[in-house]
Parts: structure tokens; C-alpha cells; sequence
């Protein structure tokens, strides 16, 4: 079952159900950074309130995907972890490095637009160019 | 109560599968729901590790009994090529396929029990448990009498 993503303004949202597999994974992963370009995206919100399972794979791609994103100038907020994931995913000894994290989508949405707000868009090098 | 489920492992929505089935045959003991979700993390990576490396294989979950305790077993065999060094695929962060290599140390650390057999050019044979609190049969006697 794909991952349903919806579009807020400049931030994508993308809601995981409850148990994606590997392959469900993957595509979310292609569409986003594929959608972060054609929507000009500065923001990622991945759910994964429904998700009963963090398993070393999942939390790979989702760290991939927030660096992905990262490299196409979004930032990525990982929302929803549930208590039993995260005692499983700190016994597991895994990290989400390179995606911020935040309790549910309403504290994720707003991290995300202070972090927008604050942040200086560069104007050549390694961000997007101002009018093209 | 069904005492077993197997589950054949052949692509990624089987791996869902083995979990949610363990999962659900663990949910007949006592366990909390924080060792639910550890018992179905750790399914995970034992039947990922079969596709990932043997490509087919099969996952079985069965209720055990020890005295007084009761807990699940699960057991995770394919005819794959084997691991060459046990130990150190035990360690974290050792990985030949490009993985994390969290996933068997991850699963040893999410059960209580956790033996590793593996032959190359046999296979690899995973089996783990967890014990649940207290005995449910002990448990059900008990209210029936």
C-alpha cells in the first residue's frame, strides 16, 4: 500500500500506515525527493503514529530519506514515534540521525516553520536560485 | 489457542507478516505491550536477515512452557550460504549486506534467550524466546478452580 503524501503549502506531509513494507518504503522515498523538486518542498513531515514497528530497515530508510531531502534543500521532522517503538528502537541501538523528531504532526508542523523562518536561503551555491 | 504459526519468508510483505503473526500468538501471554512490539521488532530482523541473505526461508512461533513460566519461541532456519563468523555477526554494527548490522544483536537484545547456529554452505538457524511474567495455564487453572 503506497504512502499517502499531501501538500501543505511548501511542506510535504506523509503519513506511514501501520505496517509498510520494504518495498512501500522505497517508494515513498523515490516520490519524496522526487516531489520535494516539482513542489519546490522546504519541508518534510514523515508520520509514523500508525507504525507498530521500527525494525533496522525502516529506520534506515528513513534516515536516508531525510538526508536525501536534506541534499534537495528540505528539512525532514519524523512524528508519532510511539512509547513501545521507541523503548524497542533505544534496545535495538537505533538512531535517527539527520531527521529532527518532534510528539505529533502539530509540534512537528511548527518546529518545521520556525526552523523555515529562521533559516537564510542562500541565493547561489547550494541552494535554489531566487527566480528562475 | 493455535501453540504455532509459520510463516514461509519469501519477499518483504512475509517479514510483515511473521511479525504480525508472532505478535499476535505472543499476545495470548501475559506480555506487556512494550514486549509485544519487542518480540515483533525482533521477528522482524530475523526474517529480514533470511531474505536478505538466503532469500527464502521459514519463520516458526510457538508458545513454550518452562515450570512455571511461559513465553514464545521463535524459531528462524533457511538453507542459505551460512555465516562464516558467528561471533561477529553478533557484534553490533557488523554488517556484510550493507545494513546497519543491528539486526541480530538487535534482536538478541530485544528477547531474553538468543542462540545462533549457522553452517556455510547449510544454512542458518536463528532461535529465540521470551518469557512471559507469569504462566497463563497455571494462570487459567487457577480461575477454574
Amino acid at each position: 500500500m503506497a504512502v499517502p503524501i499531501l501538500r501543505q503549502g511548501d511542506v510535504l506531509i506523509a503519513s506511514i500506515q501501520s505496517a509498510p513494507t520494504d518495498e512501500d518504503l522505497r517508494l515513498l522515498q523515490e516520490t519524496l525527493v522526487e516531489r520535494i523538486g516539482r513542489y519546490r518542498t522546504r519541508g518534510v513531515v514523515i508520520d509514523v503514529t500508525l507504525m507498530d514497528v521500527m525494525d533496522s530497515y525502516a529506520c534506515r530508510t528513513l534516515r536516508s530519506v531525510g538526508q536525501m531531502a536534506r541534499l534537495r534543500g528540505a528539512e525532514t521532522v519524523l512524528v508519532g514515534i510511539q512509547p513501545d517503538v521507541a523503548f524497542s528502537m533505544v534496545q535495538l541501538g537505533l538512531r535517527m540521525e539527520g531527521v529532527h523528531t518532534a510528539l505529533d504532526l502539530d509540534a512537528g508542523l511548527s518546529l518545521l516553520r520556525a526552523r523555515l523562518a529562521s533559516r537564510q536561503r542562500p541565493s547561489g551555491g547550494d541552494g535554489a536560485p531566487p527566480h528562475q | 489457542m493455535k501453540p504455532e504459526v509459520e510463516v514461509t519468508i519469501r519477499g518483504d510483505s512475509d517479514v510483515v507478516a511473521a511479525r504480525q503473526a508472532g505478535r499476535s500468538l505472543a499476545a495470548e501471554l501475559p506480555f506487556t505491550s512494550t514486549e509485544l512490539t519487542f518480540i515483533a521488532t525482533a521477528i522482524s530482523e530475523v526474517a529480514r536477515n533470511i531474505l536478505q541473505y538466503a532469500g527464502t526461508g521459514t519463520v516458526w512461533c510457538r508458545l513454550v512452557e518452562n515450570g512455571d513460566r511461559s513465553g514464545i519461541e521463535v524459531e528462524a532456519v533457511d538453507r542459505g550460504p551460512g555465516i562464516v563468523d558467528t561471533e561477529q555477526a553478533l557484534k553490533p554494527g557488523f554488517s556484510t549486506g550493507g545494513s546497519l548490522g543491528l539486526g541480530l544483536s538487535g534482536a538478541k537484545n530485544l528477547m531474553d534467550e538468543f542462540t545462533l547456529w549457522s553452517q556455510v554452505g547449510e544454512g542458518t538457524r536463528v532461535t529465540m524466546r521470551k518469557w512471559a511474567r507469569r504462566s497463563t495455564l497455571a494462570e487459567r487453572a487457577r480461575e477454574l478452580i
